[in-house]
């Protein structure tokens, strides 16, 4: 104790201490500060800042509400887990779940996919299995989307059977979780998605979709008996959101069963208009609005429909580059707004979005970065 | 934090004299603050009230002009952290860099190269805007050569070199058009800043990953009675990514939100960073500095500098600025109705497409490209494309049947057939029914169209 106080005395007139040659050995610590102590040196550190320059604080908010989680996969299933976001930006308190990617797979060989896609594939288009098969062991997918599009009346009419035997071919030949998408025809998506549904279940997958066009409360059923999650979609349209999702809710699902889809307009094909309603909704999920609290999905494909990714035109090089692009950079710019999953076609594309989304699970100032200070010079 | 029309209000003289060209003071007020007219109109304020008024109505961030006259580039100026709440201001400007190294034909043919670049969308011409020269060589009189042979480009410079002596030697011959110093780093912050200041050119301040750093240099050239000033936090690429976003929504959030005067500034990025140290080939590179680029502009970038020129590469980049730059504001729709493309007659074919601007410049432009001679009705979509209306029930058979006969269409063609978008075929039947005019499912995509109406129609 006597130390101590010699100590304090000696710290009276001290702005800084600095220790020369200092080591401590030990097997294990505990400080206590004084009362006195932590004066003393909170003064000095005061002291220290009375120059004119002004602190730097980081700027972080306070949210009252945050995104729930959605868990994908079950049973046979790997599991996949979605949102979770507390913060908006990963300074503020990292994503606890990185942003996900499904691969987008045919239950019929899809003659108009683009060559760019068409040319990793074309050897499995044949058999959604073996096409799943690929997308996971070659090019990594998290998750696999089957598009029950042979479905359509006006494509091949498959009957809600043939989905459910296509549907239990996918899940043999992988074991991650899966989203199942029809083919868009209002009147009979919803029996199609019972029938998948029944044959998936229990493995979780996420039902594409209830929207207002379509008998919605027969999806949800699906996903009840079944075990599964449903996505929500909505034009564009925050308020449509809101309503749908408020109608899935009541029927029975909960925060945790629900993926929003608020559609994903492409580059230069209105992703303005995206950018907007993913921003304000994912905004109002932070603030609190239990109507929009859930994740947020991408169909990111819709980038090949843009011309600019696809058409043949000399003067704005290959397509073999543009196509790529074009999804990477549609798909990047909403997972700026907050989208946590993506429903993407091109191995490259995925490889380069996920490369980015993994950094926002990852702290502030964590990683190491390379050294660019004489880069006016080093640069080719 | 933002400024409503009533703050500003209460500092007009409130006379509503009229002369400024609006009714009153009120709607002058609430256009100053939508940035739609200028307080220099009002002919009645005091100085001292006007430059209250200014100050009030100063940006979150600091407009900046880099360069003069037909090479000018402004940058920043932005007021809000989202688009949605008002709009952002001034395209990002991209740079292309060149080094002053470079033999004199690869030299000259590169500035050629960045001045012939363009990309015509949506009626807009879109452009690269400057040109940032790097002191490569790390020689003084190499760079000041360089910079004088960009004197006769078209396009604003940004001056690169950490070297005070190479950029005094260069601001000898371009300082008059008031390049871009960059940059500032915290070894020679105190001789960049004199000539900043001497020469009267904008700054930027490089200072990688420290907004710490960055925050107390901001100061020390502020103190200096420098006010034009670029921030560069650095731009990581690889996992680095990370860093380099949380440091551009930090700048810009203190920017915005605490009006922070040492983060009032735009931001560079610089995605030719990508380039390196690279270990990928060119092709892959490349789509990478365009990733990097695409995220940097969707976060706050107010001006960066790129290395690739592939059109490729720069075709989404700029794509994406243009898209992010609309002012949401203002409807991106064309007026719904008859429109005639060609040589017409009463048998001349008519399509039908939505009022969405993108989308009917595309069919427009496709249809004159193609030589074809069509009606073409315009349906008010509320300027929403043609799959996205379907979806939300814009585009339908009674809004089609209602815009037959606004537009008076069948007092002008004999034919009562039409071709619609092939993304409307889901409700070709309703159409039918409702406007009782025989309807044909044209192309998906409507580069085809001019070709189907040849042959099909």
């Amino acid at each position: 104790m006597d130390k101590i106080t010699q100590l304090l005395k000696l710290l009276e007139n001290t702005d800084t201490i600095e220790l020369n040659e200092f080591r401590m050995d030990f097997e294990e610590l505990e400080l206590y500060l004084m009362p006195a102590i932590q004066q003393v040196v909170q003064q000095a550190a005061t002291v220290k800042e009375a120059i004119p320059t002004e602190e730097f604080k980081p700027p972080i908010h306070n949210y009252s509400g945050e995104v729930a989680e959605v868990q994908l996969g079950a049973g046979s299933r790997k599991h996949v887990f979605l949102g979770g976001q507390k913060a908006l930006y990963r300074f503020e308190e990292p994503q606890p779940n990185p942003p996900v990617v499904t691969f987008d797979v045919f239950d019929i060989p899809m003659p108009g996919l683009p060559r760019p896609i068409r040319e990793h594939f074309e050897d499995v288009m044949e058999h959604p299995g073996d096409w799943a098969k690929k997308v996971v062991k070659d090019f990594g997918a998290n998750m696999v989307t089957i598009h029950l599009i042979g479905t359509g009346p006006k494509v091949m009419d498959k009957t809600p059977r043939e989905a459910a035997a296509d549907i239990e071919e996918v899940l043999q030949a992988v074991d991650v979780p899966l989203v199942i998408g029809a083919s868009g025809d209002p009147q009979k998506d919803p029996v199609i998605l019972e029938a998948a549904a029944a044959a998936a279940e229990d493995e979780r997958c996420l039902l594409a979709s209830a929207n207002l066009d379509l008998d919605y409360r027969k999806v949800v059923k699906a996903a009840v008996d079944y075990n599964h999650a449903v996505l929500s979609w909505a034009i564009t349209d925050i308020n449509m959101q809101k309503t749908l999702n408020r109608y899935l809710m009541k029927e029975g699902l909960t925060q945790n069963d629900i993926v929003m889809d608020p559609t994903t307009c492409a580059l230069g094909y209105g992703i303005e208009f995206s950018i907007d309603v993913m921003t304000r909704t994912r905004l109002a999920a932070l603030k609190g609005d239990t109507d929009l609290q859930m994740p947020m999905s991408s169909g990111t494909t819709n980038a090949w429909g843009s011309r600019e990714a696809w058409m043949k035109k000399e003067e704005w090089g290959p397509t073999d580059y543009r196509g790529p692009i074009w999804e990477i950079v549609t798909g990047l710019t909403l997972m700026l707004c907050g989208v946590d999953i993506f429903m993407m076609l091109h191995p490259q594309s995925v490889k380069m979005l996920r490369e980015i989304g993994e950094t926002f699970t990852k702290e502030y100032m964590t990683t190491e970065v390379p050294d660019i200070s004489n880069w006016i010079t080093q640069l080719e | 934090m933002a400024v409503t029309a009533m703050d500003v209000y209460k500092l007009l003289p409130k006379t509503n004299c009229a002369k400024c060209g609006e009714a009153s003071c009120m709607a002058f007020a609430t256009k100053l603050v939508d940035m739609e007219t200028d307080i220099e109109l009002c002919t009645q304020l005091e100085a001292d009230e006007f430059d209250k008024l200014a100050d009030l109505l100063a940006p979150a961030v600091r407009e900046i002009t880099i360069g003069k006259g037909t090479k000018a580039m402004i940058v920043g100026g932005d007021e809000v952290l989202y688009r949605y709440e008002l709009t952002y201001y001034n395209q990002t400007p991209l740079v292309i860099d060149i080094s002053d190294d470079m033999d004199e034909a690869a030299f000259d043919e590169r500035v050629k190269e960045i001045e012939e670049i363009q990309f015509e969308r949506i009626g807009e011409l879109l452009t690269l805007d400057g040109i940032a020269l790097r002191n490569r060589s790390g020689d003084a009189l190499k760079f000041k050569e360089a910079a004088e042979k960009l004197k006769s480009s078209s396009r604003a410079l940004v001056l690169c070199s950490f070297d005070a002596d190479s950029m005094k030697a260069a601001l000898e011959v371009v300082g008059d058009e008031r390049p871009l110093i960059y940059g500032a780093t915290e070894n020679n912050i105190e001789e960049m800043a004199a000539l900043s200041l001497e020469y009267d050119c904008p700054i930027a301040l490089f200072v990688p990953n420290d907004l710490e750093k960055m925050k107390e240099l901001s100061r020390t050239l502020r103190a200096k009675g420098i006010t034009d000033i670029v921030l560069d936090p650095g731009t990581y690429v690889n996992t680095g990514i990370g860093d380099t976003l949380d440091n551009f929504i930090m700048i810009r959030r203190l920017a915005v939100d605490e009006r922070d005067e040492d983060f009032r500034f735009p931001i560079m990025g610089v995605p030719a960073l990508t380039w390196l140290n690279t270990a990928e080939d060119e092709v892959n590179t490349a789509i990478k500095e365009a990733t990097i680029a695409a995220t940097l502009i969707n976060k706050y970038a107010d001006i960066m500098i790129i290395h690739g020129t592939e059109i490729w590469e720069l075709i989404p980049v700029l794509t994406l600025r243009q898209s992010i730059f609309t002012d949401p504001r203002k409807p991106q729709a064309v007026d719904a109705g008859v429109y005639e493309i060609g040589e017409l007659n009463e048998d001349s074919p008519v399509a039908l497409t939505t009022n969405f601007a993108l989308t009917y410049y595309t069919v427009e432009g496709d249809l004159k490209s193609g030589k074809a001679n069509s009606y073409l009705l315009v349906l008010d979509t509320v300027g929403r494309a043609v799959d996205v209306a379907v979806a939300g029930g814009q585009f339908n058979g009674k809004s089609v049947a209602d815009l037959i006969k606004e537009s008076g269409i069948e007092n002008i063609v004999k034919t009562r057939k039409m071709i619609i978008p092939g993304l409307a075929a889901p409700i070709s039947g309703e159409i039918e029914d409702d406007t009782g005019w025989e309807v044909v499912v044209g192309p998906r995509d409507s580069s085809a169209l001019a070709d189907f109406l040849k042959e099909k129609v």
